[in-house]
């Protein structure tokens, strides 16, 4: 055994400059939570249907050379064929440009009166949430209140007041809808309030709206996206629902839930005419709410698998 | 627990005051009025009015109204002559309310077991098609579920009766139709909270003690796991009632939500008016039991944690 001393060992490989160097590119919360999202097969099949669709609702009236509205007495309950793809209904329109039309109708109500909601929700539930107070006191009861009241029966009332119409559903719609998303945004506001960096920011004297902007809104968007997605399918149904019980939209337009229910009344005869709207209904719900859950595992992984 | 009960009550009341409020003038800015369709002469009409009410100042008919609610008195339909509100929802209420009860018990007890098997077996094969199946029942409306269900089962294989409700076999199909959405629902709120409790230290402390483990899940991690579902209990109750306005209408059942359609459809101020006030004491109520419930099972609510 030969003598242990400083000569016989060698510094091999350490360079300050490559222990600091970073090894993988950083990213930032949305690029993570994209590419969690990418890794999830089903949200990941749920955002392709979500986008095809849209694509659809946007071009395929237009590329297809029937009107939506146009009758043609002799293809009556025609079934689908290569003229018409998914057949005609009882007055001989094609189904296919009518369940697109339809879908730019149920979308377009779907994403609007989910956004106007969560908009309106976040804004008073954040003001009620960050400032506290008399305000929040207020607010609190009125939605105590509010929230004891069933919302479908004032949205059914709010339509048969205004009318028929996409304008008039979003109205009515977000007359209640709102109510949600202010007491979710409140609580988790409330609950970042309390948190250690926002203690710091105030300390340090930084104004409240910058807090709010850099500190707050930055930890519930990821939350809130989530949210959003998760409403969607909520108003689609609605609106359904409330074309089927024939308060939505006015005819000769359409929306899946007017499509379902002329479809229904022929469903012994004639059964093609209720399954391809009842296709695209389900499977836009199925993939809004896969995408909804594949989201909420990629901007927040610790609630992973408990929903 | 007094005083939780109390502020609850008068939430409640509060509530179906607003309610009430709400749903009394916004009918009357309804456009179209129940006497115009009919072949009527001016005079006719008037006296129409007058009979109703209808000419007297709106805060007047307003008192008026708020008295006979509270003697129980919902008023009079402006279509079906002679018949009183009281009359339609007595006549109509016991089908919807049995339709109700038995899609309730189907949802709640089905959606139960569905959520404790996925949560004993997660991460495996049985979890899957569990989780499956609830994301599916969640993306299905319920006026397609029962036009479905009717189509295969009523129509095609003939198994079951398409329409009316006249004896147990009627009641499978719409029952079904109605809490399939509900089910999936408690399912997944039950999964989510089994999986929850299963992490407590009192699991840890039962199974050290040496328990099997279908005692652990019976005693220890179900009864605690539960009260969340309580929670969705109200908004639950409300989906089935909502549900049954459409499945009633598919199924042909003389219950009241087919009623509450065909009233709006009618501009029958009255019909829409009474009923809309009945749904709501009714749901009003179904949320303040709920939430009373909820105290009594979970004391951290009572003293205002929430």
């Amino acid at each position: 055994m030969g003598e242990y001393n400083k000569e016989k060992f060698v510094i091999k490989g350490k360079s300050i400059s490559g222990m600091e160097s970073i090894h993988r590119p950083s990213l930032s919360f949305w690029q993570d939570a994209w590419r969690r999202l990418r890794k999830n097969k089903a949200a990941f099949i749920g955002l392709c249907i979500i986008v095809l669709y849209a694509l659809l609702a946007i071009f395929a009236p237009m590329l297809s050379r029937y009107g939506f509205s146009s009758m043609d007495t002799s293809a009556m309950h025609a079934t689908p064929s290569a003229a018409h793809w998914l057949g005609c209904d009882a007055t001989g329109r094609d189904q296919w440009v009518r369940v697109w039309m339809g879908a730019r109708v149920s979308l377009t109500i779907g994403l609007f009166s989910a956004v106007i909601n969560m908009c309106v929700g976040s804004v008073l539930g954040g003001l009620c949430g960050y400032y506290g107070g008399r305000l929040d006191m207020i607010m609190m009861r009125v939605i105590d209140i509010l929230y004891g009241i069933p919302s479908l029966i004032i949205t059914i009332l709010v339509m048969i007041v205004l009318g028929k119409g996409v304008t008039c559903l979003i109205v009515a719609m977000c007359i209640v809808g709102w109510i949600g998303s202010c007491r979710f945004v409140r609580g988790e506001v409330y609950r970042l309030k309390e948190q250690d960096f926002v203690m710091a920011a105030k300390v340090l004297g930084i104004p409240d709206f910058i807090i709010i902007v850099r500190h707050i809104i930055p930890n519930i968007i990821g939350l809130l996206v989530t949210n959003l997605c998760m409403a969607i399918p909520g108003a689609i149904f609605q609106e359904a629902f409330l074309s089927y019980i024939g308060l939505g939209i006015a005819p000769p337009n359409c929306s899946w839930g007017i499509l379902a229910k002329e479809g229904i009344q022929y469903l012994r005869i004639h059964p093609h005419e209720i399954i391809w709207p009842a296709f695209f209904i389900c499977t836009t719900m199925l993939a809004l709410n896969l995408l909804g859950d594949g989201l909420r595992d990629a901007v927040d992984p610790k609630l992973r698998g408990t929903e | 627990m007094a005083k939780y009960v109390v502020k609850r009550v008068i939430a409640a009341l509060l509530s179906l005051l607003c309610l009430i409020t709400i749903v009394f003038f916004l009918v009357r800015l309804m456009p179209g009025d129940p006497f115009t369709s009919v072949k009527l002469t001016k005079e006719v009409a008037a006296n129409m009015k007058s009979y109703y009410g209808f000419d007297k100042p709106l805060l007047l008919q307003y008192a008026t109204y708020l008295g006979n609610l509270f003697q129980g008195n919902f008023g009079y339909s402006m279509k079906y002559t002679n018949k009183t509100v009281n009359y339609i929802i007595g006549q109509t209420f016991p089908f919807s309310a049995d339709l109700g009860i038995r899609a309730l018990v189907l949802a709640i007890s089905f959606g139960l077991v569905l959520g404790i098997i996925a949560a004993r077996n997660r991460g495996k094969k049985l979890d899957f098609i569990c989780v499956l199946i609830a994301i599916i029942g969640t993306s299905i409306p319920d006026f397609i579920m029962g036009a479905v269900l009717q189509y295969f089962f009523g129509i095609k294989w003939g198994l079951l009766p398409v329409a009316k409700y006249l004896g147990f076999e009627y009641t499978i199909l719409p029952a079904t139709a109605l809490a399939f959405y509900t089910l999936t629902s408690v399912s997944r709120v039950m999964r989510a909270s089994m999986l929850e409790v299963v992490q407590q230290d009192y699991i840890k402390t039962a199974r050290s003690k040496g328990l099997t483990d279908f005692r652990i899940t019976w005693k220890h991690q179900i009864r605690n796991a539960i009260t969340p579902v309580m929670t969705i209990m109200g908004p639950t109750v409300a989906a089935v009632l909502t549900g049954t306005f459409v499945i009633e209408s598919i199924f042909a059942i003389p219950g009241m939500g087919k009623y509450y359609v065909e009233s709006i459809n009618n501009n029958d101020y009255a019909m829409i008016l009474g009923m809309t006030v009945f749904y709501g004491m009714f749901l009003v109520t179904c949320n303040l039991i709920v939430d009373i419930l909820y105290g009594v099972a979970d004391p951290r609510v009572r003293i205002g944690k929430r």
